[in-house]
């Protein structure tokens, strides 16, 4: 017994004692019938050859490690960005408890949203009951200024009319009749978490600006000054909303930020729960109608919403996740067209700090190969600013990247002499990466928490950037988009860089004649 | 509040009935109504907690259930460690239960073993359409071709399975032929059955009887059998809790046949029948497997609870009473090497928690089984419910419960909030949905689905961890932090105070 009450062993170490470990050997050999080791070595050594690759990527029905969620995820993420707004999903309650746990796990922060809670009975006949009463109760419980429906596949599969239901639960008086209850379909076997983004997006400015399903007069448009902003589903919206208001209140701009979900995800602890904080007001959402232009940070997310809003009479303007000092000039420089404001010192000395730091670090990443993945604008935007670094993003890869985002990935690679050898995946999951990271070795490798097990497996080092990270904490508070954005990001790519570098030089009298004190 | 005295007694549930009658007014009439039948206040003396349970939830509360899918997913079957189990559906189900429970496991992953990996079939608008079984085939084979130390496959349906009229059942049967019985098994486990995680239990447990024990009856095993063969049943072991129980039957000299389902196998599952006792940790979750296991095998079953000394001293000698003299002498061998760990920890952390409350809302059996470790350092459980239970659950309890206790059943997000608005526990145990809540309003927080990421807390090894975890909660000099020193209450939105 190796357990005490002075110093309290964790799992981590726990396990590891003696009798623990006996105990588990034993457990294995006489009761779970194992594979040899022998078997289990060469299946291991015959997963990492080119002859395994083949058949990997030769699947054609499994999925393995995916790295996308479904739609009803980004209805949520759209959703909870508007003032005081609930999110309703219609269908089953157990999809909201994972969407809810999912968030939570991310932003540790908690995330408020309902369910219809449909069971066999609305299978069989149908969920309106569920709206009706869901409707009822959410507003009387949760006092929310708005509540924005979506669907899960269950209602999707039974074919829930989401306008006829909310039309017959306000006339049944479940909310009042002029209470916003915004709705979009968002079949979870479509599209992924980013497809969920924009049917909401879309939906709310769709509610407000034409004439709440038939149930207020259309607004008319009388063109301003304004623009509008949409982050996209982005596990850095609360760094990233607020450098992005830094920035265009720095160029005193006259905005918008349509799901603004800086403030909800990231609410003190000060004695209080604040279920609804910050958000986009609805008169805001209402007003975006009139803005002269309206930018999205990731076209990917925002496809259905732009082609709407550019429908009603706006320019439109979509980036690819834009990080590093190339993506954020032009971004900068677009916006200062577009509103005709121009771009402060203070940002140019920004630009010229982190040239700076590039500058200075750049000979430690030049030339590194990193394997990428994640949302498809988070992938252009991560290889673009790798690219910028001289590195070489090798294997750059979306679960839910299009044949069409495939291109445009390639054709950024083709922009640049570190993109010769780089290749682009689309459709693929983290169990095709583990074989390119086998075949194809890389330095470094990019993407969300799920990496670790291609670390794991690969010994390829990850560096945490994307969504969901569970396993590092707080990483969501600081932005990486803007020049200080590309700041953090370099600085993570360093830190990883140089732990990796010390680990490899730190055994005494073998290595550490590289152990230096100066980088 | 403190349950010392009469008189603070009758307050305590004056106060409680006064809460439940507040927090109903906030709903439209039929469903305060309905919700008032899960709220009540525990009557020493009654056979059960006085609550309805295992109804479906309220639509539009955030109650914090999950689904079928969930129960037999990510409880029963996902543990399973050598089987591949297919989350059969759109991608999301499986993505967010995605190595998400902490089910630890010893083996190569994606080679032997498979437990923190999402295989889906990531249902497209055709699978609708058209069916999802030929693509349900092919996925088979195509694991065949991958992961060839496999030693089974599971079929986790997702909603739309049910609904689209698949039948997985058969795909299931024939690809089980063609690869020469591997056990393959189709659960039916769609999210909208039932009320909550707790039918997918029930289904994934009838899975195994029907799919795994039924089909290797006439399988000749090489199993030898002793007399003190028992199987761990209903332990998922969260953070390795069902090892720091395991180490504890097996120093009182009985041998562990079978672990149900953290860390289990296929060969554990196929080898249990052969058990001469089935020893329970959760029993919402793994009592149908074991009544059918008492039936048709004759395999008797008790429940045990190894959530602080107390219990496990009592588990300890319960299990034993099964057993000859040889087992009972071992087990007091066991309770007296472990006195002098858990004597220093309830030294170390008794002083330090005493008197502290504690208000619970947990699934499975942590409602009723965690109250005596609590009480082992002096705390007490003023609140609790279950987000799945059923009455038998709420019979339980009422071991376990003192005189007054608040009681909630699929308490709601606004329910949960007000009781501990009012309340005032020292410490809320609950899931990662609850836990920013909480924090947020400067109350002490552990989540007891996950540990918190920490565990174990079973057996007596788990005590020590579990105990600094809830010192470590209440304790942190963070919560002296959360009022704003310049502000005269928190709750003043207004800057700075006169």
């Amino acid at each position: 017994m190796t357990q005490s009450a002075t110093h309290v062993l964790d799992h981590f170490d726990l396990f590891r004692q003696p009798e623990y470990k006996e105990m588990l050997e034993n457990k294995k050999k006489n009761f779970e019938n194992p594979v040899p080791a022998e078997e289990v070595e060469r299946i291991r050594e015959w997963t990492k050859t080119g002859e395994y690759r083949d058949k990997n990527f030769a699947r054609e029905a499994l999925t393995i490690n995916p790295a996308k969620a479904c739609q009803p995820l980004g209805a949520v993420f759209a959703a909870v960005g508007f003032e005081s707004t609930l999110p309703f999903v219609h269908g089953s309650q157990g999809c909201v408890a994972y969407y809810r746990s999912h968030f939570s796990r991310h932003f540790k922060e908690p995330t408020s949203c309902v369910s219809s809670s449909m069971t066999e009975d609305a299978a069989v006949f149908g969920g309106l009951n569920n709206m009706v009463d869901g409707l009822a109760n959410a507003y009387s419980l949760y006092k929310p200024k708005m509540i924005a429906v979506s669907t899960t596949c269950m209602a999707e599969v039974i074919g829930d009319d989401l306008n006829a239901f909310i039309k017959g639960a306000k006339e049944k008086g479940s909310v009042p009749v002029e209470f916003d209850v915004p709705f979009a379909h968002t079949p979870a076997f479509v599209g992924s978490h980013i497809t969920g983004y924009d049917n909401v997006m879309k939906g709310i400015c769709e509610h407000f600006w034409d004439g709440k399903a038939g149930t207020a007069p259309k607004l008319e448009r009388a063109p301003n000054e304004k623009i509008n902003f949409i982050g996209g589903f982005d596990g850095y919206t609360v760094g990233n909303l607020r450098e992005i208001k830094r920035i265009f209140n720095f160029m005193g701009l006259d905005y918008t930020i349509l799901g603004d979900n800086s403030d909800v995800w990231d609410t003190p602890t000060d004695g209080q729960f604040r279920m609804y904080d910050g958000g986009t007001t609805l008169q805001e959402a209402a007003n975006a109608l009139h803005a002269k232009a309206t930018i999205s940070m990731q076209e990917h997310c925002t496809e259905k919403t732009l082609a709407f809003i550019g429908g009603h009479g706006q320019e439109v303007l979509a980036f690819n996740h834009p990080m590093g000092v190339a993506a954020t000039d032009k971004f900068l420089m677009e916006v200062a067209r577009i509103t005709g404001k121009s771009i402060p010192e203070e940002l140019a000395k920004e630009r010229g700090r982190v040239v700076d730091a590039i500058a200075d670090s750049s000979a430690h990443i030049h030339g590194k190969k990193f394997a990428i993945y994640g949302d498809p604008d988070l992938c252009l935007g991560l290889a673009g600013f790798l690219l910028e670094l001289g590195a070489e993003p090798t294997h750059v890869l979306a679960t839910n990247g299009s044949k069409a985002w495939a291109q445009k990935v390639q054709t950024l690679l083709d922009g640049s002499p570190f993109g010769k050898n780089c290749h682009v995946y689309a459709g693929k999951d983290l169990w095709h990466m583990r074989s390119l990271l086998f075949t194809e070795p890389v330095d470094f490798l990019i993407g969300n928490t799920y990496g670790k097990f291609l670390e794991r497996d690969t010994g390829t080092p990850l560096i945490r950037i994307g969504f969901p990270i569970f396993d590092r904490h707080h990483h969501h508070r600081y932005p990486v988009w803007g020049y200080q954005g590309a700041m953090n990001v370099l600085v993570w790519i360093l830190d990883k860089i140089f732990d990796e570098i010390d680990k490899h030089t730190m055994v005494a009298s073998k290595t550490d004649f590289s152990f230096d004190i100066i980088r | 509040m403190s349950l010392s005295t009469a008189a603070e007694l009758e307050d305590a549930k004056a106060r409680n009935k006064q809460l439940v009658t507040e927090v109903l007014q906030a709903y439209p009439e039929k469903y305060a109504k309905r919700r008032a039948k899960h709220l009540g206040t525990f009557e020493e003396g009654k056979p059960d907690c006085g609550v309805k349970s295992n109804i479906k939830s309220v639509p539009g509360v955030m109650t914090i259930r999950g689904c079928a899918y969930a129960g037999s997913k990510g409880v029963v079957w996902g543990p399973i460690k050598d089987m591949v189990h297919i989350s059969h559906g759109p991608v999301g189900c499986g993505q967010y239960s995605w190595a998400a429970r902490r089910n630890y496991y010893i083996g190569t992953t994606g080679i032997d073993t498979f437990v923190t990996m999402q295989f889906t079939s990531d249902f497209q608008e055709k699978d609708i359409v058209f069916g999802g079984d030929k693509k349900l085939a092919k996925i088979m084979d195509e694991i065949q071709i991958l992961f060839p130390l496999n030693k089974g496959i599971t079929v986790q349906s997702e909603c739309p399975i049910g609904l689209i009229g698949d039948d997985i059942e058969a795909v299931s049967k024939n690809k089980s032929k063609e690869y020469n019985g591997k056990p393959i098994v189709p659960v039916r486990c769609e999210g909208f059955r039932g009320v909550s995680q707790s039918l997918g239990h029930h289904i994934a447990n009838d899975a195994i009887r029907d799919w795994i024990f039924d089909k290797q009856a006439d399988k000749t095993s090489a199993f030898v059998g002793t007399p003190y063969d028992v199987a761990i049943i209903g332990d998922y072991n969260i953070g390795g809790d069902a090892w720091s129980s395991r180490i504890l039957l097996e120093e009182m000299g009985l041998r562990v046949i079978a672990q149900w389902s953290g860390d289990g196998s296929i060969a554990e599952l196929e080898a249990t029948p052969k058990a001469k006792l089935n020893v329970l940790h959760c029993y919402r979750s793994m009592n149908y497997i074991s009544r059918h296991m008492e039936e048709k095998y004759g395999i008797p079953w008790v429940e045990y609870n190894f959530f602080g000394p107390t219990k496990i001293v009592e588990s300890l000698r319960k299990i034993a009473s099964h057993f000859d003299d040889r087992i009972k002498e071992a087990a007091e061998r066991v309770i007296e090497k472990y006195q002098r760990l858990t004597q220093a920890v309830i030294d170390k952390y008794r002083p330090r928690l005493a008197g502290k409350k504690v208000m619970l809302f947990v699934g499975g059996l942590r409602p009723r089984h965690v109250i005596g470790a609590y009480e082992d350092l002096g705390m007490e459980v003023v609140g609790t419910g279950y987000e799945f239970g059923h009455n038998d659950d709420y019979q339980r309890t009422t071991h376990y419960i003192k005189d007054g206790t608040l009681i909630y059943d699929d308490v709601t997000g606004y329910e949960f909030e007000k009781f501990v608005e009012k309340v005032q526990p020292d410490l809320v145990g609950s899931g990662i949905k609850e836990k920013y809540v909480f924090q947020k309003m400067g109350v002490p927080f552990r989540q007891m689905h996950s540990w918190d990421y920490s565990g174990p807390y079973h057996g007596y090894d788990g005590f020590a961890i579990f105990a600094r975890d809830m010192d470590m909660a209440i304790n942190s000099p963070v919560w002296g932090l959360t009022k704003t020193p310049w502000k005269t209450t928190a709750k003043t939105e207004d800057g700075i105070a006169p």
